[in-house]
């Protein structure tokens, strides 16, 4: 009997890994929308490919990003490329948040043809994939991964958003100009290129201005926050500085309020998120956060983007089950925009016509003016700080500018 | 008799590596031999078939070398990953070249070693042309062996103490040194050295292996040949090794510790030893691992990195190598390539929306495949037995019948 | 002074939690030598449970009911993964235990949708406290309190009743005690059956102090509870319950000073050391080779 089993599943993995091997060639059905093959599409496609987590550590983050590249996809479902009319199709992979699935996860996107890759949320998972789109000739233009070393040293990564060294300069200065800080206590995961580069850029911004930093790093997976809090809270710190992904900054957030933690936090873009927003809700906490996009900064945008959210379930879930929009959001919606116009600039749906013509591009966007300087980076002198009201939304605190 | 068979078999045996190498760079290089268009989509160099067997070559000698310890030796060692970091950093700090150290460890100011062995045999053969390669190819050479060095020297260290630990208490403390060394590889402290929590980029990777002509158009592609070609080598030495009186000494060991000690086999030595080759191997294949993800970053080398090796060396079977080698191909293509249909929400022609489908539900089923595998194949696809064992079984089997 | 004390608090509260986790493990361990990896998972569950259930039952009825789904689960897992591969090599059996860890990750990723979920707040318990000068929830100073007393019961179990007596029976000696007409599967389900409820327990406390739930929220527990198991010596439970303070106070220490890189690294720098020094962990029985 066992061994009839045995035989009847292994004949069935054979079978599926037979219909792998042969269904592969015609490229696999792909995507929500229906695939190049089907009747409907006698109009003329182009893929763009969304490299993002959908599982992960930054899952969270990945969905939202995604949310605003899909309701642009809604609002705008057609480009005009050299007087032609394609219809734009997104081609979401799974990056897994983790730099070791990355490589192949970009390369499926590869294989299914993409014109241009949009992603991703984190930069690790940017940087590991970014040889495999440097081989196939295809730009690649990054939403929010901050990381200097996203683009330097190469010509087919982009990115809109600000860097890291920029933001913890905004942090650090907000930190001393507003709550006077003289110490700073900086939490960070260890191993996290992400945590660790802003806090080490805000150490040297911060001790450059004459205050002191203390650094604590915790384990992956940690949900204890105790101990680093009360430290904290020894040390007589004045700011509490947390750059951390969306579920560490929440079980933060929830324990500083049932330790009585006085100090504001300061968090980066990642915390502009409704989980942190909820866990904020109701507490005392002080929490100011910098960020790409203040809700209210483009009300049409605003207005689009809730109707569509509350019309659809899975988006709503993707965007934790409210109505507030993430910057990240707007950021996936821009770089959407910004994708349209470096099409329409190289006049062809070849990737590297378009990968030439992305660095020209300009681009007035939700979230304010994109360019594009030598390097790849957006030029981009403006972070928004906001700080939540503890009764579910955010304020805009202050606009911040390079100096 | 028996000698004369064991020469046929590993006569067989170079035939067949040759000639999976063969295959392997024809596999590749379709796509610069044919015309464009004629090159089907999964041919072409970015396809997954490539990441797959790239991937594959570098996980099976890892598996090959964890199978060495857990299944010939019969010791249950959980330290995998951490010998894996540390030859990805070993390998990624020796090939950074120097020109490019700044902008890697620009948190630091900078690197603390500046050195790399392509800068140092560039100044012997040149830095351009065929100079520029044998340089390269050599850097890589000289620093992964380095890679395996570093690993097995750890390895001796910690085996120092925990070898005289029994089968679970082993594993647990060899877990235990991989989460340390990962630990004090992101150590802020020691960033110019390991770059911190950031990762180190811009060493020759695979595709630094493709031959290219003038105006960057690839001539030759070799990046999928080169992990093939260092994993074989790799194995074969551990087979031999197997094959020679040490391995026997090994399974000895795995039979029954003290008949073998009573037999005059000297434990600690051989445990050291096969513990220390396992960990050489291991350094070898996380430097390739870094060459593949084109980066070294500690937070990769975790725990589950380790039980999926180990997952595939079960699932393979244990004390198999030719299963080892199986199943990582089919593992990592199960797992990154032929399921990844299951992510995607599909609406069929006729408008029907499958159900289940949606991002997430790959690994669901992936999961229940491996508890599958698990459940009905108790001693794994191999069992035991190596691929030729098969061809012998039928033949005996058929002059039986005769 | 304060600062002290807030540490001694919270690493006492946190060993109490891995306390309830260990004896999961080494109660596995005892009778079927496995080292059950899905154990911090099953944790995992009972906390996603709770926060489903009380999505739509009121506290008194959703409670319990996550303690029965939790030990259902629990049984089932051994009945599924574990009882086929009994005749199995060890290494297999291990091997559907890592399986079966997968399996729950990506179906609580597939069903959360990755998401981190915030657990809800169980009243008394999430009230705060005052205690000499620092503030705390009232779950972190009842932790350790309730842990001893479901410890003291668990151990008049083992000790005082046939069904504990078949458990000390099957954890001596498997093949003697199943010629002895102990009906082996039924004790070691017995087994599962507890340490899924001491998890289930342990999951309520444990997540009303930390209260957002991934799917991976369950290995770091996990993973500290079974290095305690193995300091206090896997198999004895004494030894996890005592494994468990040493590690939850050790890892709040070393969290309180500025090498908080090594906090993993540290807790196994502790075991290794007592591994090397006492082979068999703190409480473990010396293993004699039979020849």
């Amino acid at each position: 009997m066992k061994k009839f089993l045995a035989s009847v599943l292994s004949a069935a993995l054979l079978l599926g890994a037979l219909a792998g091997c042969g269904g592969n060639p015609s490229a696999p059905s792909g995507s929500g929308t229906p695939a190049a093959s089907t009747p409907i599409a006698t109009d003329k496609v182009i893929k763009i490919g969304v490299f993002e987590p959908a599982s992960g550590d930054s899952a969270s983050g990945g969905k939202k990003e995604m949310l605003g590249m899909q309701y642009a996809n809604s609002v705008t479902p057609t480009v005009e490329i050299g007087g032609e009319t394609y219809t734009v199709q997104l081609v979401p992979s799974d990056n897994g948040s983790s730099t070791d699935k990355a490589p192949s996860a970009a390369a499926d996107l590869v294989a299914k043809d993409v014109a241009i890759v949009l992603g991703s949320y984190g930069s690790g998972v940017s940087m590991a994939a970014s040889d495999t789109f440097k081989e196939a000739g295809i730009a690649a233009m990054g939403v929010t991964c901050t990381n200097p070393n996203v683009t330097a040293g190469n010509d087919h990564y982009f990115r809109i958003c600000f860097l890291d060294n920029f933001q913890a300069q905004v942090l650090a200065n907000f930190a001393q100009d507003k709550f006077q800080a003289k110490t700073a206590y900086c939490l960070g995961e260890t191993g996290n290129e992400y945590d660790q580069g802003l806090i080490a850029f805000f150490e040297q911004v911060f001790t450059a201005n004459g205050g002191k930093v203390i650094k604590d790093s915790f384990p992956n997976n940690n949900s204890d926050f105790n101990s680093y809090l009360n430290k904290a809270k020894a040390e007589g710190a004045d700011v509490i500085f947390t750059p951390v992904s969306i579920a560490y900054a929440t079980q933060i957030i929830t324990q500083a309020q049932s330790l009585g933690i006085t100090a504001p936090f300061l968090g980066s873009d990642t915390l502009d998120d409704n989980m942190v927003l909820d866990a904020a809700n109701g507490t005392d906490i002080q929490l100011y956060v910098s960020t790409f996009y203040q809700e209210g900064g483009a009300p049409d945008f605003d207005a689009g983007i809730k109707e569509y959210i509350n019309s659809n379930s899975s988006a709503k879930d993707a965007n934790g089950g409210n109505d507030t929009i993430a910057a990240v959001t707007a950021m996936g919606y821009d770089a959407y925009y910004v994708a349209l116009e470096a099409m329409k600039a190289a006049g062809s749906a070849d990737p590297a016509a378009i990968k030439s013509a992305l660095p020209g591009v300009t681009y007035t966007g939700v979230s304010g003016a994109i360019a594009f300087d030598d390097i790849g980076d957006a030029i981009r002198d403006t972070a928004y700080i906001k700080h939540s009201t503890n009764t579910g939304a955010w304020e805009l605190e202050t606009v911040q500018t390079a100096n | 008799m028996t000698q004369q068979k064991n020469k046929k078999g590993a006569v067989l045996a170079l035939l067949g590596c040759l000639l999976l190498l063969a295959a392997v760079v024809l596999l590749e290089n379709v796509s610069v031999f044919l015309p464009p268009e004629s090159v089907p989509n999964v041919l072409k160099p970015t396809s997954q078939l490539f990441a797959v067997l790239k991937k594959g070559a570098v996980y099976s000698l890892a598996a090959v070398s964890m199978n060495l310890l857990n299944g010939f030796t019969g010791l249950f060692s959980l330290g995998q990953a951490g010998f894996m970091l540390l030859g990805a950093y070993t390998y990624a700090i020796l090939s950074v070249p120097v020109a490019e150290r700044a902008a890697v460890y620009y948190l630091y100011g900078g690197s603390a070693v500046n050195f790399s062995f392509q800068d140092l045999f560039g100044s012997l053969f040149g830095t351009e042309g065929v100079g520029g390669a044998v340089s390269m190819g050599l850097g890589v050479m000289a620093a992964m062996v380095l890679a395996g060095c570093v690993a097995a020297a750890f390895a001796y260290l910690i085996g120092l103490p925990v070898l005289r630990l029994k089968s679970d208490y082993l594993a647990i403390a060899t877990l235990g040194f991989a989460e340390i060394i990962k630990a004090v590889f992101q150590w802020q402290a020691l960033g110019p050295v390991t770059n911190g929590a950031n990762m180190i980029k811009s060493f020759p990777t695979f595709s630094s292996f493709n031959i290219t002509g003038a105006g960057g158009k690839v001539i030759l592609r070799l990046s999928t040949f080169f992990p093939f070609l260092v994993a074989i080598l790799c194995i074969a030495v551990i087979c031999m090794l197997i094959n020679s009186s040490y391995g026997r000494a090994f399974k000895a060991i795995r039979e029954d510790e003290i008949a073998a000690e009573a037999m005059g086999i000297n434990l600690a030595k051989h445990k050291m030893l096969s513990f220390c080759t396992s960990a050489f191997f291991a350094g070898v294949s996380g430097a390739l691992f870094a060459m593949f993800v084109t980066n070294a970053q500690a937070k990769v080398y975790t725990t589950t990195m380790t039980y999926e090796i180990l997952l595939i060396v079960v699932i393979g079977g244990i004390g198999s190598i030719s299963g080892s080698c199986i199943a990582t191909f089919l593992y990592v293509a199960c797992s990154e390539w032929w399921l990844r249909f299951l992510d995607n929400e599909t609406v069929l022609a006729s408008g029907v929306k499958l159900p289940f489908l949606r991002s997430g539900f790959r690994m669901v089923v992936f999961s229940v495949v491996i508890m599958i595998v698990v459940l009905f194949f108790r001693r794994g696809i191999m069992g035991d037995k190596e691929l030729p064992d098969l061809f012998r079984r039928r033949k005996t089997r058929k002059e039986a019948a005769q | 002074m304060e600062f002290a004390i807030s540490v001694l608090i919270s690493g006492i509260s946190v060993g109490g939690q891995y306390a309830l986790i260990a004896i999961g493990y080494t109660m596995v361990y005892g009778i079927l030598r496995l080292i059950n990896f899905a154990h911090g998972d099953v944790f995992m569950v009972a906390g996603l449970l709770g926060i489903y259930l009380s999505a739509s039952l009121p506290l008194y009825l959703s409670l319990p009911l996550v303690l029965v789904l939790t030990v259902a689960l629990g049984f089932c897992i051994e009945r599924v993964a574990y009882k086929p591969l009994r005749s199995a090599p060890r290494m297999s059996v291990m091997i559907s235990a890592i399986g079966v860890s997968y399996l729950i990750q990506n179906t609580a990723t597939y069903i959360t949708g990755g998401q981190p979920m915030t657990y809800p707040t169980i009243p008394f318990l999430s009230d705060t406290v005052k205690i000499a000068g620092t503030s705390t929830k009232w779950v972190t100073i009842l932790t350790p309190f309730l842990v001893l007393a479901l410890v003291l019961a668990l151990t008049q179990l083992i000790n005082h009743t046939k069904t504990g007596m078949a458990m000390r029976a099957v954890a001596k000696d498997f093949e003697t005690s199943q010629l002895m007409g102990i009906k082996i599967n039924s004790v070691i389900s017995v087994t599962f059956v507890i340490g899924s409820a001491l998890a289930a327990v342990g999951s309520m406390l444990y997540f009303t102090n930390f209260q957002a739930i991934t799917p991976t929220a369950g290995a770091l527990p996990g993973l500290r509870a079974f290095v305690a198991a193995v300091v206090g010596g896997i198999g004895s439970i004494p030894g996890a319950v005592v494994g468990a303070f040493i590690i939850g106070i050790c890892e709040n220490v070393i969290k309180s000073t500025e090498f908080t890189v090594f906090s993993d690294a540290g807790t196994f720098a502790l075991l290794i050391l007592i591994l090397v020094l006492k082979p068999t962990g703190l409480f473990g029985e010396k293993v004699t080779d039979k020849v």
